[in-house]
């Protein structure tokens, strides 16, 4: 046990922020403070029963009759420690459930709606009330409940940002909810917790909590319609995306590109992550996803597309301007 | 009693060697070490996919296997440890033992005690098969739908084809335990007197008769909307998403039990003898066992807790979830009690299960936190679960299973295990186990979700992953050594005599390893220790003088009555028989066309269990049919 809680501390010094033990939030500040009274509560059990056991294996038995005598025939030891101490710690532990309840739950007033519809394997998330639409990546207000409705296209997944709140299961046919409240700015990451199938492991989300100020900004610039190209490069590098299998799956608000098989690519090059937070979004990244997308995320619903050099660089910069 | 009726009786039980005798034996003793070999033989297979796994995950971003094969494996070794490892393994302990532990010649139904074993094999090659094809279930070992109902390929049908299978063998099974259980007791053990490792198991197989058949009505809805279009989970269909979870669920929970609780009557049974007293609290744990298997039917909901049901709902299910530790606690406090009022003998499978006690205490622990809504709801399908579980499942019924391995091998082979080998092995096994589970907590509480086949580095999930996966070699490491320990001992081992543990129950009254007829007389039993109990032994010795309760001629067992275990009636016993294994072999031929889908081969092996249906039943001998 020492060497399980110095394991602890040492691999909480280096967590990420994907971690159940934050006070980002105070859906999650609560749930982490049960973790911690249940670990401190459970320490005391396991030490009375390993106590016990050792002292059942340790004493020098039958020397002492007075001794036998004291301890008599056992039952009072099931009575006391099987059934008294347990249930009056369980009821304890049922109350203490009951009470943490409204702070998880979706209640009271959110300023915020959104849709966030999971597919195998992204999210594609959508502001109800506007025209937004993006993907693997939410940005809300900090400080502001939001109300984040979820759907699934497919299977089964299950939307979990620890530092925001608890899971809640994405379920084919039913709308499901979760409020978020983020307590500070930041950038948390949040990934799909029910099994989905091939590529449920590389199926990630940011959510960016920021000032309200900010955030309406980003909100404002989301609604546009995409970037017109400002340049004839870049105007090149739209023609290559049109021209090519891209528009079929992806839409492009402003442009004729409206399929809906892969993320909404509007604003693509303002998002943080290519492919549902498996690649950091940069230029060589997105190059090496457009040639070869099922080396990095095989069996994923995008196929390899097959251009020049020249192609390339056109769409690169075409796809960087979606700002 | 003369030697001539020894001679008889040896004649009447002793199944001659070679291929027929073996593919028609009733005798469930082989019968039992069949299940036991089989199951070993699964365990190593899962074990094997676990530590191909581990491999994978030793650290961030590996690509040792391919989504599809991670997926596959990961599967396989969740449908393997729980299906056709645990449930087969304690199938064979059971199958070896309740007869000896209640004084009786066979099971009550030895004919379909063959049965059983042999659709268990045909179902464990079906699902395997896919394995050896490339194409098994890929869904998790709970197959949610609507992923298993659209996903493409044979792969999800061999879940549900191979799990109906399967479900017929362990519903023959258990229903083979509870009537044996009932009616073949020796005269003078009443119900209460029953050694508690066979009411573990009559727990059990209670929960499986009433558990089992919502697992195969899932199946059986999964495999009409894969192959002919129903649509019971399909929401744009008027189906609900949600009715398989419910339905797996509800077998699934009490699924865990099944498991668990002939692991807790392996515990009482080596606590008492390893301490050298009577259990405290006896009726207590009877009780408790009971109580268990009863209570389990009514928590599958806290594995739902994330999938947005209603509150109140939820804690209905979570208050049900907490009160199930109080059988639990009587459990453990009536062990630590018997250790504590005893004189313990540290041997090596009393060592297996002090340290089950450590492990499972952790994992029961761990388990009341999954009744604390808001905590279930953010720590579910994360590692969490996976380090809980294999606390429970791994220490709370393999740490036992290899207990009573190391109790009951010396019974079944007349030989000892090295002791010193034996504590190594122990002990390579528990830092193992420890070294590889404990960290996935910490991994589950930083936030890794369960069932992923790579994760990014700079979550902190790095060196814990590493940890485990070293764990998981070291734990291999200690399994072998364990087996191999237990192999030389089949060889070479010093020779075990009756009762080498001063065991109390009645198995270790007869030689070692038994003979075919496991008694020469109906022993007598006036306690619930009756090895112990010197008195009845002597009247043993008397009734053989005597011949009286030898029942030299043919098959014959006693008959007792229900509760109070009074003699009733002589019970002819079967003698070996091929149907059983051309019932099996049909049901076999039934599946394979189903997943060929080849209607005609389907529809052949059903003529084929008709007619062997008809053949194992044409004459019936005289008192007892199989």
């Amino acid at each position: 046990m020492v060497g399980g809680v110095s394991l602890l501390t040492l691999a909480l010094s280096g967590c990420g922020n994907q971690s159940t033990l934050t006070t980002d939030s105070h859906a999650s500040h609560v749930i982490s403070n049960l973790w911690w009274g249940m670990l401190a509560g459970s320490a005391v059990v396991f030490a009375i029963v390993v106590a016990l056991l050792f002292f059942g294996l340790l004493r020098r038995h039958g020397t002492d009759p007075a001794e036998r005598d004291r301890i008599g025939s056992g039952t009072w030891i099931v009575a006391t420690g099987g059934v008294v101490f347990p249930a009056v710690v369980l009821v304890v532990l049922f109350v203490v459930t009951v009470g943490a309840l409204p702070a998880t739950s979706p209640s009271g007033r959110t300023s915020l709606t959104i849709d966030v519809v999971a597919r195998q394997w992204f999210w594609d998330v959508s502001y109800s009330g506007t025209d937004v639409r993006t993907a693997n990546e939410i940005h809300i207000p900090v400080g502001e409940s939001v109300l984040v409705r979820v759907q699934s296209s497919d299977v089964i997944h299950s939307l979990w940002v620890p530092a925001l709140n608890r899971k809640i299961d994405v379920i084919p046919g039913e709308t499901n909810e979760v409020v978020w409240r983020a307590d500070r700015a930041g950038v948390f990451r949040g990934q799909c917790a029910e099994f989905c199938g091939l590529e449920h492991a590389l199926m990630a989300l940011y959510v960016v909590a920021e000032p309200r100020r900010e955030f309406d900004a980003w909100l404002a610039q989301q609604s546009r319609p995409g970037a017109a190209p400002a340049t004839t490069t870049l105007e090149r590098g739209q023609q290559i995306f049109l021209g090519s299998a891209c528009e079929y799956c992806h839409t492009i608000a402003g442009t004729n590109a409206s399929g809906t098989v892969g993320p909404d690519l509007t604003h693509f090059a303002s998002r943080l992550s290519i492919a549902a937070g498996t690649l950091a979004n940069n230029e060589g990244n997105l190059a090496g996803w457009i040639l070869d997308p099922q080396h990095i995320k095989p069996g994923n619903r995008m196929p390899a597309t097959a251009l020049s050099g020249t192609e390339l660089q056109l769409l690169l910069a075409y796809l960087e301007s979606l700002r | 009693m003369t030697l001539a009726q020894l001679d008889r009786l040896e004649r009447s039980w002793a199944e001659p060697r070679g291929l027929v005798a073996a593919l028609t034996t009733v005798d469930h003793k082989r019968i039992g070490v069949r299940y036991l070999l089989t199951a070993s033989v699964f365990f190593l297979l899962g074990g094997v996919e676990a530590l191909v796994l581990r491999l994978q995950l030793a650290g961030p971003n590996r690509r040792l296997l391919s989504p599809e094969a991670y997926n596959q494996l990961f599967s396989m070794h969740g449908i393997t440890m729980i299906f056709l490892f645990v449930t087969p393994m304690l199938s064979g302990f059971g199958n070896y033992f309740v007869p000896l532990q209640i004084g009786a010649r066979d099971m009550a139904f030895p004919r379909l005690n063959a049965f059983s074993y042999w659709v268990f094999l045909a179902s464990g090659l079906f699902i395997y098969s896919s394995l050896v094809l490339g194409i098994a279930p890929d869904a998790g070992w709970f197959a949610y739908a609507p992923l298993s109902t659209t996903s493409p390929g044979l792969n999800l049908d061999f879940y549900g084809l191979g799990l109906i299978l399967l479900a017929i063998s362990t519903t023959a099974g258990a229903v083979n335990f509870i009537v044996t259980m009932a009616r073949l007791r020796a005269p003078g053990m009443s119900l209460n007197r029953m050694p508690l490792f066979c009411w573990s198991v009559l727990a059990t197989s209670l929960s499986v008769v009433f558990a089992l058949p919502a697992l195969t009505l899932d199946c059986l809805f999964l495999e009409l909307q894969r192959k002919w279009g129903f649509h019971f989970f399909d929401s744009a269909h008027g189906g609900n998403t949600l009715l398989w979870q419910h339905l797996f669920w509800i077998f699934g929970h009490p699924d865990v039990y099944i498991i668990f609780l002939p692991a807790v009557g392996i515990v009482s049974t080596i606590i008492p003898v390893f301490s050298q007293r009577p259990m405290v609290a006896r009726t207590w744990s009877i009780l408790a066992i009971m109580a268990t298997a009863f209570l389990g039917f009514g928590v599958w909901v806290h594995h739902m807790f994330a999938v947005g049901l209603p509150q109140l709902t939820m804690t209905f299910f979570a208050a049900a979830s907490m009160t199930i530790a109080l059988p639990a606690g009587i459990q453990v406090f009536a062990w630590l009690a018997t250790i504590i009022t005893g004189r313990p003998v540290m041997k090596t499978p009393f060592l297996y299960i002090v340290g089950f006690i450590v492990v499972f205490v952790i994992g029961g622990l761990s388990g009341v936190m999954f009744a604390v809504i808001p905590f279930d709801q953010q720590i579910t399908d994360s590692y969490f679960v996976v380090a809980h579980f294999h606390y429970v499942l791994f220490g709370g019924a393999v740490f036992p299973i290899i207990a009573a391995l190391h109790y009951w091998l010396p019974k079944m082979s007349g030989r000892l295990f090295d002791e010193r080998v034996g504590r190594a092995g122990f002990w390579l096994i528990f830092l193992g186990f420890n070294l590889t589970f404990f960290p996935m907590h910490i991994s589950g509480l930083l936030g890794m979700p369960r069932r992923v086949y790579t994760y990014p580095a700079g979550e902190g999930w790095g060196l814990l992953n590493l940890l485990s996966t070293i764990g998981a070699f070291v734990l291999a490491f200690g399994l072998v050594v364990m087996a191999a320990n237990l192999a030389w001992s089949l060889v070479a081992g010093a020779p075990a005599g009756e009762n080498p543990w001063n065991a109390n129950t009645l198995e270790w009254t007869t030689s070692s390893p038994p003979p075919s007829y496991n008694f020469p007389v109906t022993p007598a039993v006036r306690s619930a220790d009756p090895a112990w109990d010197h008195a009845a032994r002597e009247d043993d010795r008397e009734r053989l003088r005597d011949g009286m309760l030898v029942f030299p001629d043919g098959h014959e067992t006693a008959g007792t009555t229900e509760l109070g275990g009074d003699l009733d009636e002589v019970l002819r016993m079967p003698e070996g028989s091929g149907w059983p294994l051309a019932l099996a072999v049909s049901l076999a031929v039934v599946v394979t066309g189903l997943i060929a889908s080849s209607n005609i081969a389907a529809a052949l092996g059903i003529v084929c269990c008709i007619v062997a249906l008809a053949g194992w039943h044409w004459r019936t001998p005289e008192g007892r049919a199989a």
